[in-house]
Formats: C-alpha cells, sequence, structure tokens
C-alpha cells in the first residue's frame, strides 16, 4: 500500500483536490487509470490526460485529535500531479 | 486615496469540507412543493443542447459557478447560477458575442412583460 502526501498547495483557480486534506497523509486505496486534466478542461485549454488514484485517508489522518471516530475511513479521488510519496516532505 | 491591497484567499468558497454545515434547508429540495418554470427548463434545455454541440463541458460550467462567489450562491437560485455558467460558457465557446445577445435580450424585452410565462402541462 503506498503512503502518499497530499501536496500543501493553495492556487487559485478550478482546483479539484478539497483544500481539507491539503497537507495530509494517506494511502493510495487503486488507481483509477488516466483521465483528462479536469483543472485545465474548465478553462477550454487542451488538457494531459493524468492517472487518478482513490487514496484512503483515516479520520485521524485529516482532522488529527479532533476526530470523533479516528479510525473511520474517507476515500477521496486526486489527480496524480497533487501527490508525492510519504517520505518525500 | 490609497490602493487597498486583497488578500488572495488560500481557500476558496465553494471548498465547503470541514465547515460547520448549519441547519438544512428543507424548502429548498428539489421534492419540495413546484414545479419548474418554463424558463428554467428553458436554461436546462440549453445546457444540454449547448454541451451536446461541443460549446463546453462539465467542467467549464461548474469553473464559472465557483468565479460567481460566495454571494451569488446565498442570493441567486439554482437555475439563475445555471444561465450565468451557460452563457458565459457559450460566449467562451464561439456560440455567440456579447453583441448578439445584447441584440436578443433586447428583442424578447420588446415582447412585453409575460412572454416566458405560459406554464407547461406536466406529465
Amino acid at each position: 500500500m503506498q503512503i502518499v502526501h497530499v501536496k500543501p498547495l493553495m492556487p487559485p483557480g478550478h482546483v479539484r483536490t478539497p483544500a481539507y486534506l491539503r497537507g495530509k497523509v494517506g494511502v493510495i486505496e487503486r488507481s483509477l487509470g488516466v483521465f483528462p486534466n479536469p483543472e485545465d478542461l474548465a478553462y477550454g485549454v487542451t488538457a494531459s490526460a493524468l492517472p487518478l488514484h482513490r487514496v484512503r485517508f483515516t479520520m485521524a489522518d485529516v482532522w488529527g485529535a479532533n476526530a470523533e471516530n479516528p479510525n473511520d475511513t474517507l476515500d477521496a479521488e486526486i489527480y496524480e500531479h497533487w501527490l508525492e510519496p510519504a517520505d518525500a516532505t | 486615496m490609497t490602493k487597498q491591497q486583497i488578500p488572495l484567499p488560500a481557500r476558496r468558497w465553494h471548498d465547503m469540507g470541514g465547515d460547520t454545515a448549519g441547519p438544512i434547508p428543507m424548502d429548498q429540495r428539489p421534492d419540495a412543493d413546484h414545479d419548474f418554470a418554463l424558463w428554467e427548463k428553458r436554461v436546462d434545455a440549453l445546457m444540454i443542447l449547448g454541451s451536446a454541440k461541443g460549446f463546453f463541458i462539465v467542467d467549464g460550467l461548474r469553473r464559472v459557478l465557483e468565479d460567481l462567489g460566495e454571494e451569488a450562491f446565498e442570493t441567486m437560485t439554482y437555475y439563475e447560477r445555471w444561465i450565468m455558467a451557460v452563457n458565459q460558457n457559450l460566449i467562451e465557446g464561439g456560440a455567440y458575442t456579447t453583441a448578439d445577445l445584447a441584440a436578443k435580450m433586447a428583442d424578447v424585452t420588446a415582447r412585453g412583460d409575460t412572454y416566458g410565462d405560459a406554464a407547461a402541462p406536466v406529465k
């Protein structure tokens, strides 16, 4: 199971990665194939096809000590350009 | 007079995950007791036609809805927001120009206040 870190970037514009997941660490639950990048499609420019991954987070991963049920999980589909190996930071 | 520095938001208004939700307005449910107005059905039709003709895709529509900002989300109805998004994408896609739109709006306005009020039969 690959551990990934969601890049903690905050660019303006049509971004599909929720802010509350940026900077968090999860695991790739499965990879879903490649899809045109909606961040480009939204502006009508040619979009590169990027791998999309289903990333699983625990509530403890996301909310830390505030998590009511720390072991509950949350899956989010995130494009590869938002992810980096967790040991890279 | 000094220019005011407007801070760039780190997180945009529509990105609501983690916010306190508050009460759910039950009168605005899709199954609430109202039919769609004719103009609302036309907005839906225009969205489908414009998409089928290749003028825009869903990401472009969402981008305009997000760019409308939080106040629009609080004050405009669903189809009022949709026609803003469809229109801007049709202009960007080259379906017509703002000048074309202005002339057409003047034509339609000249037809009178009740134009477009006709109730479509509900099946």
